[in-house]
């Protein structure tokens, strides 16, 4: 299939991308061939249509006959139908003749063939038990179909009453002004064939299987000959104008009185909204109480951007309002505004309005001006503008390419309001040509310039204007602008280009120059008062994420730690730590700290011993809270421990060494630390400064600091505000033997005032000078405690005493 | 030596004032700061210093076109500044934010200042909630911070003027200022998804640049998906899919839609990361 076939297929109904998930749950349809009507002029026998009949679940149901686009076939259609029998439907989507299985040849949804077959699908339809039917032969039936589908469906509700409902899209009501584009009002003359429309077209219908190597394909010899005459640049023959007038719509709209849903694209330079339009107005003029709906979406011929989705959506609730008793649906205009800033994402919603008085908008004029000026009619037509690729894609907002010297604008002051535009703009120019020149074609359209001076055509489509004969005197020409939904800011200019060609044109072939001035120096604007925007709302089901939020913060809530209990043991508040059978094991290692108990009296210092990994550290980190023990208890002044423990205020604590804010000072670092501590009273900050010793480096940032620096300023942070437990893991790491001293010195005086202070350390000796008592651990038990007097014997080191105990195990150190 | 009794009160254990001086005079915040500034002054002296391309006016334009949002960011202070934003939300602020909020608990444990922290005792759900609050304030003063120094550059190099919009139209003075600050508002929800992450990671690990190197890349693979085209409609679920939905402010009727989705599914991941970061470091074993 061509480029252009594809296109055409792809817009060609309401729903191409939809339904997806429907079509793969669903039943698989039933194919069955059904008669049409004559087979041609000459052959009165029936043409074989190719259908699939998809059955919803509970018969009988109201039917929908389901056309497809020009070129394609009833698989086009597939997920639509599916869609539509999952919603309860029957549903029978057929290949119109002269495209794939069906037989017959393209007749473009003549009467006396199309639209006939389509009418024998009806019979078909009232005889199939599984359909509703509101007489005897009259079945209740919707018919929906896009593009060459939408006109059958037209036209089926005209030529038969048994029809009850239709869905439109994208289609013609007149395809002789479809074809021959014209935007002079009152329009005079014949338009500008849109050749590169027509001819893909043309080439789709040569395509289909079974064509063979006729040149006129599929296609019956009156329109085949029809065409010709068009692409070669002769007008129409009454009998082109017949056939013409007999596929169209318009013929059989002021018979259509039957709701009716037509959609028309925005990105659609083969049937405009002008065409819509002229359907949507017909069957209202028809019977005013009917509902009739125009819905202006995104996409189109032109590609653009489509809303299959919303269609889909919007189709299915129209017959399920007029054809099951479903709920009522709106028949206001919908119109979808697409804007652009980061270029088309397609998943992002499209904004649509309602807009009750889209049709009769109240007209806002703004003064044009401009000088006017030469533009040049090339010979042969080449080189052309390019406004769109008709099949391909149109340039959505972007400004087309124009050849220089093809065209002359018009600029409007800024506008002083914000306006939305919904509809054709109108302008009038004057145009003369000296000599005179027989034949003439334009293009005009609307664009918008920002206060910045960004340029845009809004849809992006040109409107074609063809005159029989220009002179020198000037002649008064009224064009309808391309429609257009765009939004103008206040402060925004329009402006109106008029060009010589358009690359999707049959264009004049002699060279010409043309004198185009402003005929009337006020540009009208429809610009509707009352716009509703929708579809912008978000889905409701974002508001779950608060009952989400009140959730997770409820769990959170509920699974906050509790600390155990008992939570204190009242006898034990003289008592500064009380482990009492305390275990620990790691999820994945070995157990750390098995069964440990001692208590610390006060007024001592006392001394934790043990080799490397006999738990010392681990029993600490226990103390403090930042571990949690798989077993067992832990009481500082009687208060149990646990992760945040309020009693843990009244522990100094240094563990595994020193932790510091490496960019500010000691002193700093002490200060930041104090106020996060949520312990109030004196901190001591002189004192303890002065048993760090740091002197002026204190003011140094912490990064600068030796390790023994770092020790001491550790140990000054764990006394801060004395605090009546000490713990302090190592405190002579890195110290010098003055030092080591000093530090003994420092630690006695602390117990001496009633505090008590727990070290652990490696030096045995050190040890032995300092402490009062001991604990002494080996793989996480408690080998021996008490008083470092009661513990050796007299004359005996307490090195021996530890060797002694601990065996042959003779690492010593800080685990 | 005296024996003044120290007492004790949760309520005053870390305030966010003392979190915000411990973090704020560290070398990290300054360079992160600093790089936000420097990111509109780089690119205005690109634009007024670079090579000139050709064409009367091209010289002071850059950018894929007048229609797009970089088109226009040399048309005024606004314009540059939403062009700033439109420059930082893919990485840069995602890096920010990654940064403030993935370091903040793994810095203390690999300063050792943690456990210090931990036994003084500050409770540890008001030590993540005040880590929270800090590294989220952080984040949203860089944003701001980005915001007025591209605005200041912008109005020195272009000169003041309203927002045009790329959608068409202009906004001028409290329209600016009220579309600027829903795109900033959107930005800054729609990096709460980072924020979830690198903050779960940061009670996670002992490493800062673990916690922000794995926040960092989970975004990034998450942008990756959602440029596969293949994924369809399943990329509408991954929070980097909105990541520049805030143009919808800039549209000439706020288009809420696209926002209200991004805020939504940033502002669910968050708290469930959030929540299950809570919930770890209550009952983490402190062996830093």
């Amino acid at each position: 299939m061509s480029g252009i076939g594809a296109a055409v297929a792809a817009a060609a109904l309401f729903a191409a991308a939809a339904g997806g998930a429907a079509a793969a749950d669903g039943p698989s349809p039933q194919s069955l061939i059904v008669a049409g009507g004559p087979t041609s002029r000459s052959d009165p026998r029936p043409v074989e249509i190719d259908a699939d009949l998809y059955l919803p679940a509970t018969t009988p149901a109201p039917a929908i006959v389901v056309a497809h686009g020009f070129g394609g076939s009833k698989r086009d259609v597939t997920e639509q139908a599916q869609a539509l029998a999952d919603d309860g439907f029957v549903v029978l989507a057929y290949t119109a003749r002269g495209f794939g299985e069906s037989g017959g040849e393209i007749s473009m949804n003549a009467p006396r063939f199309e639209v006939a077959d389509a009418r024998r699908i009806v019979d078909e339809l009232a005889r199939r038990p599984e359909v509703l039917t509101d007489a005897p032969g009259d079945p209740r039936i919707g018919v929906a179909g896009g593009s060459y589908g939408g006109a059958l469906a037209l036209l089926l509700a005209g030529y038969d009453d048994r029809v009850d409902a239709v869905a439109a899209d994208i289609t013609w009501n007149d395809l002789r002004s479809s074809l021959f584009g014209q935007s002079w009002v009152p329009a005079r003359t014949l338009g500008v064939f849109k050749q590169w429309w027509a001819g893909g077209f043309f080439s789709v219908g040569l395509d289909q299987p079974g064509a063979g190597d006729d040149l006129c394909g599929r296609f019956t010899r009156a329109w085949c000959e029809a065409f010709d005459r068009a692409a070669t640049g002769s007008p129409p023959t009454a009998g082109d104008d017949a056939l013409l007038a007999a596929s169209s719509p318009a013929s059989v709209t002021d018979r259509v009185t039957v709701p009716t849903l037509i959609g028309v694209g925005q990105a659609d330079s083969l049937f405009p909204y002008a065409q819509a339009l002229a359907n949507y107005r017909q069957i209202r003029g028809a019977d005013p109480e009917n509902p009739v709906r125009l819905v202006w979406h995104g996409g189109g011929h032109d590609g653009g951007s489509p809303e299959p989705e919303r269609l889909t959506v919007m189709t299915a609730e129209w017959f399920t309002a007029h054809l099951a008793a479903g709920p009522a649906v709106p028949t206001v205009p919908e119109v979808t505004l697409v804007d652009g800033v980061l270029g088309a994402d397609s998943r992002r919603q499209p904004v649509v309005a309602s807009v009750p008085d889209l049709v009769d908008a109240p007209r806002v004029a703004v003064p044009l001006t401009g000088e006017g000026g030469v533009v040049r009619a090339p010979a042969g037509g080449a080189p052309a503008a390019v406004s769109s690729f008709p099949g391909i894609g149109g340039l959505a907002a972007q400004v087309g390419m124009a050849p220089p010297g093809q065209t002359v604008s018009f600029e409007t002051a800024p506008v002083d309001r914000d306006l939305t535009v919904m509809g054709s703009p109108r302008v009038t120019v004057s145009l003369a040509a000296d000599p005179p020149v027989g034949d003439v074609a334009l293009f005009a359209q609307t664009r918008v310039v920002t206060a910045a001076g960004t340029e845009t055509a809004p849809q992006g489509l040109v409107a074609p204007v063809r005159i029989e004969r220009v002179g020198p005197t000037p002649t008064q020409v009224t064009i309808d602008l391309p429609a257009i939904a765009t939004r103008v800011a206040a402060g925004d200019r329009l402006k109106v280009v008029v060009g010589t060609t358009d690359a999707a044109y049959r264009l004049p072939q002699r060279p010409a120059l043309y004198r185009v001035g402003i005929g009337d120096d006020e540009l009208l604007l429809p610009v509707p008062d009352d716009v509703t925007t929708t579809g912008q709302s978000a889905p409701a089901w974002l508001l779950l994420v608060v009952p989400l939020a009140a959730v997770v913060a409820g769990v959170v809530w509920a699974l906050r730690p509790r600390p155990p209990r008992p939570e204190s043991r009242p006898e034990l508040v003289d008592t500064p730590v009380v482990v009492e059978h305390v275990s620990k094991t790691y999820r994945r290692g070995p157990t750390a700290v098995d069964d440990v108990g001692f208590t610390v009296p006060r007024g001592v210092v006392l001394g934790l011993l043990g080799p490397n990994g006999a738990g010392k550290t681990t029993t600490m980190r226990m103390l403090m809270g930042l571990i949690r023990p798989t077993g067992g208890e832990m009481y500082l002044f009687g208060e149990r421990v646990h992760a945040g423990a309020p009693v843990l205020s009244r522990v100094g604590s240094l563990v595994e060494g020193a932790g510091f804010l490496p960019h500010v000072s000691g002193r700093a670092n002490l200060e930041l630390y104090w106020r996060a501590t949520g312990r109030t009273g004196d901190p001591g900050y002189d004192q303890v400064l002065e048993i760090a010793g740091l002197g002026t480096a204190v003011d140094r940032k912490v990064g600068s600091y030796s390790q023994g620096m770092r020790q001491r300023l550790g140990i000054a942070q764990a006394m801060l505000g004395m605090p009546d437990l000490l713990m302090l893991d190592e405190p002579t790491n890195g110290l010098d033997p003055p030092q080591i001293r000093e530090m003994r010195d420092v630690l006695r005086d602390y117990a001496a005032t009633g505090r008590t202070v727990i070290v652990s350390s490696h030096m045995l000796a050190e040890v032995e000078m300092t402490c009062t008592h001991v604990v002494v651990m080996h793989r996480g038990r408690v080998v021996a405690d008490g008083d470092v007097v009661d513990l050796k014997s007299a004359g005996e080191r307490l090195e021996d005493v530890f060797l002694e105990i601990v065996g042959s195990d003779r690492t010593v150190g800080g685990g | 030596m005296t024996s003044t009794a120290a007492t004790y009160d949760v309520r005053t254990a870390m305030p966010i004032r003392v979190e915000l001086a411990r973090q704020f005079r560290r070398r990290r915040t300054v360079v992160t700061y600093a790089l936000l500034v420097l990111l509109p002054l780089i690119v205005v002296a690109a634009v007024k210093f670079g090579p000139q391309s050709s064409g009367s006016d091209s010289g002071r334009r850059f950018g894929g076109g007048s229609l797009d949002l970089v088109g226009l960011a040399t048309s005024g202070a606004w314009n540059f500044t939403v062009t700033m934003l439109f420059f930082a939300t893919g990485f840069l602020l995602v890096l920010v934010t990654a940064v403030f909020l993935g370091d903040t608990v793994a810095s203390e444990a690999q300063w050792s200042t943690l456990r210090y922290l931990l036994a003084a005792p500050v409770p540890r759900r008001r030590l993540l909630w005040v880590k929270l609050v800090v590294g989220l304030l952080s984040t949203a003063g860089g944003l701001v911070l980005l915001i007025v120094t591209s605005y200041a550059v912008g109005w020195l190099a272009f000169g003041g003027g309203p927002l045009a919009s790329p959608a068409g139209g202009s906004f001028s003075g409290p329209d600016a200022v009220w579309r600027v600050a829903v795109s900033a508002g959107f930005i800054f929800i729609s990096l709460l998804f980072t924020a979830g992450i690198a903050f779960l990671m940061t009670v996670s690990t002992d490493a800062p640049l673990g916690a922000v190197g794995t926040a960092l890349i989970i975004v990034i693979v998450s942008s990756i998906l959602d440029a596969i085209e293949a994924l369809g409609d399943l990329r509408q679920w991954l929070p980097t899919d909105y990541t520049n939905a805030w143009v919808g402010a800039l549209q000439p009727q706020i288009d809420w839609s696209p926002m209200a989705r991004g805020a939504a599914l940033a502002f669910a991941a968050f708290v469930v990361l959030v929540g299950i970061a809570f919930l770890r470091f209550d009952r983490k074993d402190i062996l830093s």
